[in-house]
Parts: structure tokens; sequence; C-alpha cells
């Protein structure tokens, strides 16, 4: 099992790396929107208005990213794939190869965010790992809904509503933790949201796992 | 499902008129702000139980669905859905108005309010996704996916979220306990107990309604 996934997951960098626009074009959109904000929000930019748009356009920037995991590859090559792994092995290869894309792909996010429209945290080390956990779960809910979506005929609009009622609960926790980071430096309270947030990133894993077998299976 | 008895639609016809009789005539406590608004308790309250039953019985049987793939398990999966919408917008109206006299404001943002309007968004999005899949087998598989792994997470949010909030305007929630189970007048009782028994059984006749409704539609296509 764990041979398997780690296989699964070598497939899928060796097939990003040698498609390249897939990875470029999420990093120029996330560059293009940023650019757009720092325009749209000259002067108008407060700590909580940072923070509400740092996550909003994380929020789209995952959903581009991950929208793409089950559509890329012919239905034919899926069958595949299929018949060589188990299921679990490929939705838990696929949550894990799409948490380390969300990784990079945030601490890249940040840091160009702060280029353009500033840095209000006063807690880096509480935004961070609001930022990772954050993505974590962004990463691990929109690869089981993009698995959902890629069952229909209509991807990239099923993507978001299906999704966005279900990553509610924990863009709420990653907007009140990151609040807390911006605000002061205590640590008051957000050990508490960060654990619910891994908790809740947990249930996300097992349900997908168990439910991802009956998807592929038609 | 053994619903073809007629002694529980019955005794809903019954405790829902009780309800509305006693709920507009008995003496309640006249608290500030509230007032005799406060008999809005048997109506709006309910409306959420009957909904959160009803998802309840559709996320059941989709879990029986994924087990043996019996069809009729697919519809009342899909129906139970459609009556706890329905039950839903019943809620979120009765609940506006409520809203709109106490707090002067049909809608805040408050907790409760945010779970209320996500599980609507939650149960519509199971809805469309419905609608997108043509193939009767695929739509009812993908269908059962997506109400188990919604549900789950929607259940999270309902129950632990709002308790973790800072405080909420619905009573009960920000450490006033007046209104809560526990603070209920005895009088309130008499009728809000039964009013919750009668929703849930006039939701329980409105879903056997749509599943016999559902099954004479489908029986007219195969001839």
């Amino acid at each position: 099992m764990i041979k398997e996934i780690r296989y699964l997951i070598l497939k899928d960098m060796m097939l990003e790396w040698k498609q390249k626009y897939a990875i470029n074009g999420i990093l120029l959109y996330i560059l293009s929107t940023i650019f757009l904000c720092s325009l749209a929000f000259e002067g108008l930019l407060e700590p909580d208005t940072w923070n509400a748009l740092f996550w909003v356009v994380l929020l789209f920037a995952a959903v581009n990213a991950v929208s793409k995991s089950f559509v890329q590859e012919a239905p034919g090559r899926q069958l595949y794939y299929y018949s060589l792994a188990r299921p679990e092995a490929v939705i838990l290869a696929k949550i894990i190869y799409n948490i380390l894309m969300m990784l990079l792909l945030s601490l890249l996010f940040y840091l160009i965010f702060t280029l353009f429209l500033g840095n209000f945290v006063k807690n880096p080390v509480l935004f961070f790992l609001a930022v990772i956990t954050g993505s974590t779960g962004l990463a691990a809910l929109f690869t089981m809904i993009s698995a959902i979506a890629s069952r229909t005929n209509n991807n990239s609009a099923l993507m978001a509503i299906l999704g966005f009622p279900v990553i509610l609960p924990l863009l709420l926790l990653m907007i009140k933790t990151s609040r807390a980071a911006i605000h002061h430096m205590s640590w008051e309270g957000s050990g508490l949201w960060l654990l619910s947030m891994g908790g809740l990133i947990i249930i996300i894993i097992t349900l997908s796992t168990l439910l991802f077998p009956y998807l592929w299976r038609e | 499902m053994q619903l073809h008895k007629h002694w529980w639609k019955i005794l809903s016809i019954l405790l829902l008129t009780y309800t509305v009789i006693a709920g507009f005539l008995i003496e309640v406590p006249d608290l500030p702000i509230i007032r005799q608004s406060i008999r809005n308790l048997f109506f709006h309250v309910c409306m959420w139980f009957t909904m959160i039953i009803l998802f309840t019985v559709s996320m059941v049987y989709s879990i029986r669905y994924l087990r043996n793939f019996r069809p009729s398990d697919d519809a009342v999966a899909s129906e139970a859905s459609h009556t706890g919408l329905l039950f839903g917008f019943l809620g979120l109206f009765t609940g506006m108005l409520w809203a709109n006299f106490t707090w002067g404001k049909a809608w805040t943002n408050d907790p409760q309010l945010n779970g209320a309007a996500v599980s609507m968004l939650v149960y519509l999005a199971y809805r469309v996704l419905r609608n997108s899949l043509d193939e009767v087998h695929k739509r009812a598989k993908v269908a059962a996916v997506y109400n188990i792994f919604a549900y789950v997470i929607l259940i999270i949010f309902l129950f632990i979220l709002p308790r973790m909030a800072e405080g909420s305007l619905h009573p009960g929630k920000g450490g006033d306990e007046s209104m809560t189970v526990k603070g209920l007048d005895d009088r309130m009782r008499l009728v809000f107990y039964p009013a919750i028994l009668g929703w849930i059984l006039l939701g329980t006749w409105i879903l056997s309604i749509r599943l016999r409704i559902r099954r004479i539609r489908e029986r007219l296509q195969e001839h």
C-alpha cells in the first residue's frame, strides 16, 4: 500500500514536471490576481481586509490547482492505474501530492502577497502555522470534491458549488487563527483552533479514503 | 418502510392542530424584547429539528445505498433531502420574521444563521450534482458519496463551531440560560414537545407522499 502510494505520487510529480503548463498556469494566476488586488485595493488595505483577501485569493488558487486532479489524464489511463493499485492508494496519493503542491504554492503565495500588499502580521509563527494547516486542509478537501466533480460533465463549475459550502468550517477556523496572528502576539486560544483544524483534516482524509472506492468503480 | 399505516398521520394532524391552537392561545411569559413573538418557538425551532432529522434520514439511506445498491434506497435519500430543504426554507423564513422583530434585522452574521445557510447550500449543491448526472446508477452513487461526505462536515460545523464563536444572538449560546431547554417555562413545554413530534411526523408524511409520487412516475415512464 505504502509502495503503491509512493509510486503514484512520483508518477504525479513526473507528470507535472513533464507538462509544466499546469503549475505555471497556477503561478501566473496567483501573480496576476495579487497584482490586480494590489491595484484595486490601493490605500484601502487594513489588517482585517488584508487577511480576508489573503484567504479568498488562496481559496480560489486552491480550487484551480486541485480541480484538475482527476481530469488531466485520459479515462483509459485512469482505468489502467485502477487495475494496478488499490483505490485507497489512488486517493491517498492524490491527497498527499496535492498537499505537497499546495504547501509549495501557498508559501510562494505568501511571499508574493507580502511583496505586493505589505505585511500586517504580528505573530509570524502562528500565521505561518495557519497557512500550513489551512493549505493542507484546502488540498485534502478539494481533492475529494474534485474526485466527485470529475464524474460529471461540468467539472469546473461543480467544484465551486460542491466545495464552498463544505470548506466553510475550515475557512472560518483559518481566518480566525490568522486574524489572531495579525492582531496580537499572544497564542491564547489559537492552539485549540489549530488542533480543531487538524482534527477536521483527519476526518476529511478518513472520509475520502472510505468513500473514494465507490466513486471509481463504474 | 412500514409507513402505510394511518395512526401516525392522524396523530400528526392532532398534534399540529393542538400546536396551532394552544400555541397562539396559552399564556406565555412576557419577556422583554421577545414579548409575544416567543410563540414562534413552536414553529421556528421545530422546523430545524425536522430538517436535521430528514437530512439524517437522507444520509443513512445514502449509506444503505452504497452497501447494496438498491435504487429504492437512493430514492429515499433524494426525496428526504428535498423535503429537508423545504423545512429548511420554512425555518429560515420563520427565523427571519422573528429576527426582524427582535433584533431589528432579518439577517445577522450569527453562527446559527451561518450554519443554517451552509446546510441549505450543501443540499442545494446536492441537487445540482444529481441534476448534472444522467445515468441513473452513476447519479445514485456519486450523489450518495457527496451526501455522506457533506453531512459529516456539516454536523461538525453545526454542533461544534457555534460553541467556539465569541457569542451568539441566539439564546442559550452566549451563556444566557433563560430560553434553553432548562430555562423553558413549564406551560410552554406542554406545547413545545408535542409540537416537535407533530412537525417531525408531518415531515415523514410529506416524505412518504413524495416517495409514492416518485414511484408512480417511474412506473408511468416504464410503460
